[in-house]
């Protein structure tokens, strides 16, 4: 599938001249330290200017300092081929998995990247994953990532992010290197000043000097004689040199007097103080172009005669190019498509960038936050829940680090969902904590709604941000298997990043129906922290926070009888506030006694008031409507109609 | 002085000459105006005795044209090397942006000529200027005297030149070494203008 590395490509057979000395450098670095020196290294020039060769020689290096090294060289042609050939064979993981394993990767002609976005995608999930392993890829182009039309900004930034390096046209000197060196590898010689005839031509690239070179080894060889400087001349097609030898001129051209000589050499000092803004420029072109970001207005400073303020432009460059990076990682965090944007590389539209910002930050309502309605102090403690208790504080001292995640297991009353909240609030209290805190029933429905609304990417980014996922009920999950699937990749990336996590379920999570093996064994391999039913401290704490300021007797009382659950034990209290209200009673022990333990049972009237069952005549005197008088509940009614 | 004007798109510089009486310093200036075109040049400002000795200074303004977009001017002066013209040597050096320090070759003049430098140091110093940032070259002038009259290159360079400064071999009446030395302080002068540094 990938092509072979050419063996005649390597460095000993690569001419090295000032025009590509950086990337030879750098080529050199990188196949001695492959994944560590500059990564990726991105080099690009011209056709025929030695990129390939370039390439070969990295990967030949590379393989000679660590023979066991897997390097692969290919097109991005043939990588496309081989993609589209994988997936409609249905074998694309094994396509990617076979590119994630290799050492080394030397992708050729990237420019072709242009208008294929799916292969773009491809590639940066490619490159990210090697970089991630530590492997190295070196990637080729005729133009700067910036110049290749409709590439991805999260691209040209992971392009540039390594080492950018061009390679120009070779100078005078490298071109009679490379035609001798080419000469020799031909076993060809020819006569002193011919190559330096062909090499004072300046080819456009080296492939058209090898060109000129071949041209003349073919006449060479055809005519068996050695080729003549005049007749390389005449075969290359070239002008006749101007006649500056054929006759010593009459008379030397003047030397030039002191104060020219003086007026050259000032002029050229001059020059270069003068233009040393214009290095200062260019490098900071350079420096910024090579991080993917557009550079319009320091190139508009080179069109300049005078420098004008060329420092203060330079520092309102670089302080909107920060701005830039500020806002694009804050979108990243918030909708990683919308980071994707240009506008988060080009400085001349911050502004525009403000505006994305904007629009994503309104669109990213931070996750559903813990009630405050349950603070951890309003917790009731006692022996049968002050060792988990005591966990539990130290899960919200050092969140994320000990017991991560933690499950709380209990039946329903036993105060899963306070707690939870109460973990919450605790780790929302600490700094630059986003903590989501809901039910799982809440979380099913956001997952829903961003399906609908084709915001997944954004819906997930704004949950991979909290600090602390706590989700209530996870039990809920049960047959939801697209929530599954999104809660377990967000298990993993929150748990990677250390962030805490906390579920309730009301049975191990291991015997939960309906959940996937793999996000119950994640909730068992944390923390599983089992509420049990209430002991008598507990629920005499809750009743004093409940009912206020009653008769001791009341809450001993209350608090004495056995409750299977706190929801249990504040039914009861319900019931017995029910009567006293009804009956306009304080609330007493003894009232208590009688509404829970049978002596009078609670009835409520219908009516909002109480009627009397005296009726008085019209014509004078009481008459009792004695039917009625032994249903009324009331005994002050009852006595009142008994002594009459 | 301002050495370099971006809104007026100007260069100026201004050197001085600097040394003991007869060392040759307006022979340094005379043999450059003799070989600067006329155009090039405005008057030459001399102001001397009968008997041919400085007694104020004199300068010689002389211009570069556009050099890169600038108009670049260099203004020679020459101080008054007298001991007794103190006050005029300190007057010419203020806004100096470099000095060639002309010095006699002749061993008998190696007094005069250490203390004309001392007199520089003190004076650049008295105007709040660090010596060691000062563009400075010396040219060891009169090289054409008889050997056994004058001191070599090496021993001018072990006697004056404490802080290696770019040295040259002179002879001012005859022009060998003045554009040698005006080219090497132009250089040192220009090189701050690189760094962006005012000179």
């Amino acid at each position: 599938m990938t092509a072979a590395l050419n063996p005649k490509f390597s460095f000993d057979s690569y001419v090295v001249g000032a025009a590509n000395r950086l990337a030879v450098t750098a080529g050199r670095t990188v196949a001695e330290n492959p994944g560590s020196a500059y990564n990726p290294l991105f080099i690009y020039s011209g056709s025929g200017l030695g990129k390939t060769h370039l390439l070969m020689a990295i990967g030949h290096a590379a393989k000679k300092v660590a023979p066991g090294l897997s390097v692969e060289y290919l097109t991005l042609d043939e990588y496309v081929e081989a993609f589209h050939a994988a997936i409609a064979a249905g074998q694309g993981d094994t396509f990617r998995r076979r590119f994630q394993s290799v050492d080394m990767l030397l992708v050729d002609d990237v420019q072709f990247l242009t208008n294929r976005k799916e292969m773009q995608s491809e590639l940066l999930r490619l490159t990210e994953g090697l970089q991630a392993a530590g492997h190295q890829v070196v990637l080729a182009s005729d133009r700067p990532p910036a110049e290749i039309a409709d590439l991805d900004e999260r691209l040209i930034s992971r392009f540039s992010g390594g080492l950018v390096v061009d390679m120009g046209i070779p100078d005078y000197e490298t071109r009679v290197a490379i035609l001798r060196k080419k000469a020799e590898e031909r076993a060809t010689s020819f006569q002193s000043g011919v190559l330096e005839t062909v090499a004072n031509v300046e080819f456009a690239n080296v492939r058209e000097l090898m060109g000129a070179l071949n041209r003349l080894i073919a006449f060479q060889a055809v005519n068996d004689a050695p080729i003549t400087e005049a007749a390389a001349r005449q075969v290359l097609g070239l002008a006749p040199p101007a006649d500056n030898s054929a006759e010593p001129t009459a008379t030397p051209a003047p030397a030039p007097d002191e104060f020219s000589n003086f007026l050259s050499d000032v002029t050229a000092t001059v020059g270069r103080a003068v233009e040393a803004w214009r290095a200062r420029v260019s490098e900071a072109i350079l420096r910024w172009e090579g991080e993917g970001f557009r550079t319009k207005r320091l190139e508009a400073l080179l069109a300049q005669e005078t420098p004008g303020a060329v420092d203060q432009v330079i520092s309102g460059f670089v302080k909107d190019v920060e701005r830039l990076k500020v806002l694009a990682a804050e979108v990243q965090m918030l909708d990683p498509q919308a980071a994707g944007d240009s506008v988060f590389r080009d400085p001349e539209r911050l502004d525009e960038a403000e505006k994305v910002a904007v629009r994503v930050r309104e669109g990213a309502a931070p996750p559903p936050a813990p009630s405050a309605a349950f603070p951890f102090d309003t917790f009731a403690e006692g022996p049968s829940n002050e060792k988990e208790l005591a966990v539990i504080r130290e899960v919200t001292t050092t969140p994320g680090k000990k017991y991560n995640p933690l499950v709380l297991v209990g039946a329903s009353g036993l105060g899963k969902t306070h707690l939870l909240n109460a973990i919450g609030l605790e780790l929302a209290g600490k700094a630059r904590a986003v903590v989501a805190c809901l039910s799982t029933q809440a979380f099913i429905d956001e997952v829903i709604a961003a399906i609908e609304g084709d915001r997944v990417d954004w819906w997930r980014a704004r949950y991979r941000r909290v600090t602390a996922l706590l989700l209530d009920d996870v039990h809920l999950l049960a047959g939801k298997d697209r929530t599954q699937e999104e809660l377990f990749n967000l298990f993993n990336v929150l748990q990677d990043k250390d962030r805490q996590l906390v579920f309730t379920c009301p049975a191990a999570p291991n015997t939960l129906e309906g959940l996937e093996e793999r996000i119950q064994s994640r909730l068992a391999g944390g923390l599983v922290v089992t509420l049990v039913e209430p002991d008598r401290v507990v629920r005499r704490a809750v009743l004093e926070r409940t009912l206020g300021k009653v008769e001791a007797s009341l809450l001993d009382y209350l608090a004495d009888r056995p409750a299977t659950s706190i929801r249990a034990m504040m039914a009861e209290v319900q019931r017995v506030k029910d009567v006293a209200d009804a009956q306009s009673q304080p609330l007493t022990a003894g009232l208590a006694r009688v509404v829970l333990e049978g002596e009078v049972a609670p009835r409520r009237r219908t009516s909002g008031f109480r009627t009397s069952g005296i009726v008085v005549s019209s014509a004078g005197g009481v008459r009792s409507r004695e039917k009625m008088v032994w249903d009324w509940p009331v005994p002050a009614d009852r006595m009142i109609e008994d002594l009459r | 002085m301002s050495l370099v004007n971006f809104t007026t798109r100007e260069i100026t510089c201004k050197i001085v000459y600097y040394g003991p009486g007869r060392s040759g310093k307006t022979s340094n200036l005379h043999y450059i105006y003799g070989r600067v075109p006329e155009a090039r040049r405005g008057r030459m400002v001399s102001l001397a005795t009968q008997t041919d000795r400085t007694l104020f200074f004199d300068f010689l303004p002389i211009d570069l044209g556009s050099i890169s977009g600038f108009t670049t001017r260099f203004q020679l002066y020459t101080v008054p090397g007298q001991v007794y013209y103190n006050a005029t040597r300190r007057l010419v050096l203020q806004g100096a942006d470099g000095v060639v320090f002309v010095a006699d070759s002749q061993g008998r003049q190696l007094d005069e000529n250490l203390e004309s430098l001392q007199n520089l140091h003190a004076n650049l110093l008295d105007q709040g200027v660090d010596v060691r940032a000062m563009p400075l070259v010396l040219q060891y002038n009169k090289q054409d005297l008889p050997k056994e009259l004058i001191l070599t290159p090496a021993e001018m360079d072990d006697a004056l030149n404490f802080r290696a400064v770019p040295g040259f071999s002179a002879d001012a009446l005859h022009g060998t070494g003045v554009f040698e030395s005006l080219k090497g302080i132009s250089e040192l002068v220009l090189k701050k203008l690189a760094q962006g540094a005012p000179a």
